[in-house]
């Protein structure tokens, strides 16, 4: 059935995204700033899954925890902020700051809430690199890697990655083809048509009050 | 399958799906933008359909398969979800073959010989221990690589979600099933529903995930659906989508006429392999 494919993309996704997402300034300064991405990918993975394989609270499905953990392994190296931007599309331009600051905070809420349910899935999960088809000179690549477990054929995980001042920074992920941002447009698109810019920020917090309630029932 | 379901008559059956389509179909709610999307121009029909399937998982599969997980120890559903993936290598192997793949075809018959053998009927994968890794092929794949476009996405009843070429691609597929040559008509029936059940129970978790991340659910399904597919066909290097980074790029700094459309459009072209595009890179 082609639901198993689909299927598979949330399995994995939080090992990416976990929870990532945000314009946080504050960062391991010397490992951020020269290390290159498809390091910086392999030694976050691995961060984040030995963590995991480590806690049985974690597997347990802790979410509090879980949360904590994409806080403050991930969280540094992604940029929330250029990965909404994309998502929402043409509606960034006309969106005040105010409206871009709720609109980044509240589609990181809604991931982090989504996604960190999945990472208790993980168990025994290697990553692996991929060939990158980058030039040294380039600012803006894309890290391949493929998430091996005991069944089924590898997951493929890619990342989108930009240089910054700041280092380099996560803002796109792939997941079995997948790519997020990509996946989020027609729907933000859709939304911001019927009812603004207003209207999607009120369907995020929706969501996200109803997935809090959710896990506190 | 005719004579499978052969123990209610026509008329029961029709009736049977008739209801059952009308109850579904009564509550899609569509949205007044619904059929504007060039990649989705049979939108409205497909959100009926999506509805009627969600409704037919919620009230019967997913039950079944939170059932069988509960009941069924997980090794003994690992080992049923190993063999069925052995049985998918036969196809896969035929598939790689017709995409002049032969490499990857010799590799999935492979598998089959040494899962069906050390692996005890496929129950144990052994061969990915020894470093062969599992394929993910089809007739839709197949189609696609020889340079058909996809069509419009289309969802199938029960089947779920499709595209004109993917549901050729189905067709096909099932002569390359081994469980569609099992000659006893109640054994093979027992073995397609063991095999969307232990599928449906792998996805559980999924599922739980979807309903969270997802805005708007038939959407977010369509949109990582029609994106993994062109993935697959270009067996994880799909072109990257040019003319929507421009246009990103463009976004930025000035004022632009098109948004979400002409950002799919360039996506529906680029479906179309080239037949003389290089063989896809070895990193299987």
């Amino acid at each position: 059935m082609r639901k198993l494919s689909i299927g598979k993309i949330f399995i994995a996704a939080t090992l990416a995204l976990g929870a990532p997402l945000s314009n946080a300034q504050t960062q391991s300064a010397a490992v951020a700033q020269s290390a290159a991405p498809d390091a910086l990918v392999k030694s976050l993975s691995n961060d984040v899954l030995d963590a995991i394989r480590k806690d049985k609270s974690l597997q347990g499905g802790d979410i509090a925890k879980l949360q904590k953990l994409v806080d403050e392994k991930i969280l540094p190296y992604v940029n929330f902020e250029k990965m909404t931007q994309l998502a929402v599309g043409r509606g960034w331009r006309q969106a005040s700051p105010d409206q871009r600051a709720a609109l980044t905070r509240e589609f990181r809420t809604l991931l982090v809430r989504t996604y960190s349910g999945a990472v208790s899935q993980v168990r025994d999960h290697q990553v692996q690199l991929r060939p990158m088809r980058a030039q040294p000179g380039d600012s803006d690549v894309v890290v391949r890697t493929n998430v091996v477990a005991e069944r089924g054929e590898p997951i493929q995980l890619d990342y989108r990655l930009e240089k910054s001042d700041a280092g380099w920074k996560i803002y796109d992920v792939n997941i079995l083809g997948v790519w997020l941002v990509e996946n989020y447009k027609n729907s933000f698109a859709s939304e911001i048509n019927q009812n603004g810019i207003d209207g999607l920020i009120k369907s995020l917090t929706e969501r996200n009050r109803q997935l809090d309630s959710g896990k506190k029932a | 399958m005719k004579s499978v379901i052969g123990f209610a008559s026509v008329r029961t059956r029709l009736v049977v799906a008739a209801s059952g389509f009308a109850l579904a179909t009564g509550c899609a709610v569509i949205p007044p933008d619904s059929g504007t999307s060039p990649i989705d121009p049979l939108e409205t029909y497909n959100r009926h359909v999506f509805e009627f399937n969600e409704r037919a998982d919620r009230y019967v599969l997913k039950p079944v398969a939170e059932g069988y997980t509960n009941v069924v120890p997980e090794p003994i559903r690992n080992c049923v979800g190993n063999i069925f993936g052995n049985l998918a290598d036969v196809g896969n192997a035929l598939n790689n073959l017709l995409q002049a793949k032969p490499a990857d075809a010799a590799s999935d018959l492979c598998r089959v010989a040494i899962n069906s053998t050390i692996g005890v009927l496929g129950c144990f994968d052994v061969a990915r221990k020894m470093g062969l890794a599992k394929s993910t092929e089809d007739f839709g794949q197949t189609f696609g690589r020889w340079g058909v476009g996809p069509g419009p996405y289309f969802v199938l009843p029960l089947l779920g979600p499709s595209t004109i070429r993917d549901t050729f691609g189905r067709a096909a597929d099932v002569y390359a099933d081994p469980v569609h040559y099992v000659a006893d008509d109640a054994a093979q029936l027992g073995g397609q529903s063991l095999r969307v059940v232990d599928t449906r129970a792998q996805l559980l978790q999924a599922g739980k995930l979807l309903e969270g991340a997802a805005l708007d659910k038939y959407r977010f399904v369509r949109d990582a659906y029609l994106q993994r597919r062109r993935n697959l066909v270009y067996d994880g290097n799909p072109p990257r989508d040019r003319e929507s980074d421009e246009e990103d790029a463009a976004d930025k700094t000035a004022g632009k006429p098109d948004g979400v459309e002409s950002k799919t459009k360039p996506a529906e072209q680029k479906d179309e392999p080239v037949p003389d595009q290089p063989k896809p890179s070895p990193e299987r």
